[in-house]
């Protein structure tokens, strides 16, 4: 704001702005008089492409973070407002949409993300500009010293934390395994981190299959991965590419010599290809409403998003948009405001506890340690309604242990 | 490397291949015969498996969904020529382009609306369901109907166009529109019909391919691609083309991915590059032709 300014000329705008902020005031007297200082959170998510349905998850449960916060009076009496920007799941349209809010919507923070690249492009925008970024993407790479700063945090598990709590559920000394793995980052890290489990565990590596990201048929690689005759084939990928690739592992009869295994096991892909493709399919996860029954804080945070939307249930993704808002706000409570050092330092010793179980962000990389889900997707007949997707395998409780070693990540310790 | 093993390979291959056939062929007959390259083919691949779904569910059957899909969708495709895309012959080549263009969006944004923008199961339907054992290897039923129906499809196509009357005013028609306007037939006629037989069979692919993939809303983008490449392999409007070369991408495919499935997508986009240095008309194009 210019302190100094010329005797202000009423014209026919200026005059509309003031008569409807006026009428806001009348409106809402306690925050019409914040509306300068409003907490504003920027939010990019891919609500356009393959990833559509879990961006929009994300977005509705990051929206009843705020709006929870909202109705106990804001933060320091200042409302808090969400600007979500769709990022088209494109690094370039991510990184112009993070510039915009920082320069032109003056964000004080971004939260938000889901592909790995466009995680990166964020960070890039945000680490050069002192700006905090909670990530909420499953790729860990922004944790890696080369690409972290003291403003990069990440609320999502990582690939070696689901990997390692798949593989401690599904494989056994000597067993064999296959991969199928989409060829982009996620696919790789996700590999990486299999591989490096079933070393841990003495399985051994049959054959690694990688496949283009996005393809839309996969029968020309089962034959080759049936002939390698594993015990387990763990498929590496994401979105829909996990949905066909499961589909026709079955159609190829995969299943009645293998069990299918895969890193995170997506809610809204189990919907899309139905119970019958998916059963007996194990991954891990970072939510599932049915946690409901032996934890109370899922329990509550099931409960508040039913309310705000219409019955309907929290989904893994929609889970990170909740924890990832809901951990910054906390912290801004903390820190009596939006300051960015004091937020990141209230960050760095917050304990919260908002959709699963206590959680925490490790001081070297800023990685949210938290629980692993590992499920199974239930068969059609062992269904009890709708939503009853999967049975809860093991629910790990969070340890630095699960990590990589902040020297493995290059950080100093 | 066990030979069993590359036969199941180019036996995927074939199932493939016989999916790209049968949309590339609506794609080139269109062009072909109308001398319109129809962007929305994609979309109404995409419309025809929503479609199958939607008669499915409706009737308890896919084999009605099988049925009707494509005739429901090709009367919708005589629809679109008859209302837009009959405006604009005569015009430019890329008049039709940029209509089906936009079209494409309209009708994946309907969808999304319609049905959501979330995948949607299609289950294969439940006498296909399964692997056949081959001795060799299993393979599962369901793409060895597929295999099975394509064949049949390109039998009918083929012995309507070459054996009817018909098939001769349609041959007649591409070749010499004039003419055959002077010979009295009304060629107005031929074109919606021919439009609507290409529309339809992508319909057709749209939901053979949806017990095999996931149906959504983008599901016919990645498609348009495929059935562009093996045109322009094949030759822009030539039937045999298109099928020679729907089933070259298909056993390219497979087979580049038993050795280096990395490459298993780029492989159909180097053949093209090949063969458009080598033949620019494509394996069965004319020379020169430009609708």
């Amino acid at each position: 704001m210019p302190k100094s300014r010329s005797t202000p000329k009423l014209t026919r705008r200026t005059a509309l702005a003031g008569l409807s902020a006026s009428a806001a005031m009348l409106a809402m007297p306690r925050l019409g008089r914040a509306a300068d200082e409003t907490i504003r959170i920027g939010f990019p998510t891919p609500l356009t492409g393959p990833f559509a349905a879990e961006a929009r998850d994300q977005v509705k449960c990051a929206e009843l973070a705020v709006k929870l916060v909202n109705d106990k009076g804001g933060i320091g009496g200042r409302k808090v407002e969400l600007l979500v920007r769709d990022d088209k799941l494109n690094a370039g349209e991510a990184a112009t949409r993070t510039l915009e809010l920082i320069e032109k919507d003056k964000v004080h923070a971004v939260v938000g993300a889901l592909s790995s690249a466009v995680q990166l492009a964020v960070n890039e925008v945000t680490r050069a500009r002192g700006v905090i970024y909670v990530s909420i993407s499953q790729s860990d790479t922004i944790n890696e010293a080369k690409d972290f700063s003291k403003y990069t945090f990440h609320e999502a598990l990582n690939p070696h934390m689901t990997t390692s709590a798949v593989a401690r559920q599904t494989l056994k000394k000597g067993m064999k395994v296959a991969h199928l793995v989409a060829d982009y980052a996620y696919g790789h890290e996700m590999l990486r981190g299999f591989k490096r489990a079933q070393a841990a565990i003495g399985a051994d590596n049959v054959g690694e299959i990688l496949h283009p990201f996005g393809a839309a048929d996969y029968s020309t690689f089962m034959p080759r991965l049936m002939s390698m005759r594993p015990d387990v084939l763990c498929i590496s990928n994401f979105g829909r590419d996990q949905a066909n690739a499961i589909k026709q592992a079955v159609d190829f009869g995969v299943k009645q010599q293998m069990k299918i295994v895969v890193p995170v096991i997506l809610h809204n892909q189990r919907l899309a290809v139905g119970p019958d493709v998916f059963e007996g399919v194990v991954g891990g996860a970072n939510y599932y409403w049915g946690l409901e029954t032996q934890n109370k804080t899922a329990a509550d945070f099931n409960a508040a998003f039913k309310a705000a939307n219409g019955g309907a249930i929290p989904t893994d993704y929609g889970a990170y948009g909740y924890s990832g808002v809901g951990s910054l706000l906390a912290a801004m409570q903390t820190a009596g405001g939006t300051e960015t050092d004091k937020v990141v330092d209230a960050l760095e010793k917050l304990q919260y506890d908002l959709t699963k179980g206590p959680q925490h962000f490790r001081k070297c990389d800023h990685q949210s340690v938290q629980s692993v889900l590992v499920l199974e997707s239930k068969k059609k007949s062992a269904m009890a309604t709708d939503n009853d997707l999967f049975a809860i395998v093991a629910n790990d409780s969070g340890s630095d242990e699960m990590l990589r070693s902040c020297s493995e990540l290059g950080h100093a310790t | 490397m066990d030979l069993s093993l590359i036969i199941m390979q180019l036996l995927s291959g074939i199932a493939l291949g016989a999916v790209l056939v049968i949309t590339a062929l609506g794609l080139t007959i269109v062009f072909g015969m109308l001398g319109v390259v129809n962007f929305a083919h994609g979309a109404l691949f995409m419309i025809g498996a929503y479609a199958g779904l939607y008669v499915a569910s409706l009737t308890g059957s896919f084999w009605w969904g099988l049925l009707l899909a494509p005739i429901l969708i090709g009367v919708f495709g005589m629809l679109i020529e008859f209302v837009l895309i009959r405006r604009l012959y005569g015009r430019s080549i890329d008049d039709p382009l940029l209509l089906t263009f936009g079209l494409s969006y309209i009708l994946v944004e309907g969808v999304r609306i319609v049905f959501g923008s979330d995948g949607i199961p299609f289950p294969t339907p439940p006498q296909l369901v399964g692997v056949l054992d081959l001795g060799i290897g299993f393979f599962p039923r369901y793409r060895l109907f597929v295999i099975a129906l394509v064949a049949v499809v390109l039998l009918v196509l083929w012995l309507t166009l070459e054996k009817t009357r018909i098939g001769l005013i349609v041959r007649a028609g591409a070749r010499d529109p004039v003419i055959m306007q002077v010979l009295g037939v009304d060629i107005g006629r031929v074109w919606l019909a021919i439009f609507g037989l290409g529309v339809g069979l992508a319909a057709l692919g749209g939901v053979l391919a949806g017990p095999m993939r996931s149906v959504n809303p983008e599901m016919g983008s990645l498609v348009l691609a495929e059935a562009f490449v093996v045109t322009v392999i094949g030759g822009l409007g030539s039937i045999v083309g298109a099928v020679v070369a729907g089933l070259m991408v298909g056993v390219s495919i497979s087979l580049v991915a038993l050795f280096a499935p990395e490459m298993a997508t780029i492989v159909m986009f180097a053949l093209m590059a090949v063969v458009l240095l080598i033949r620019p008309q494509g394996l069965f194009g004319v020379r020169g032709r430009t609708a």
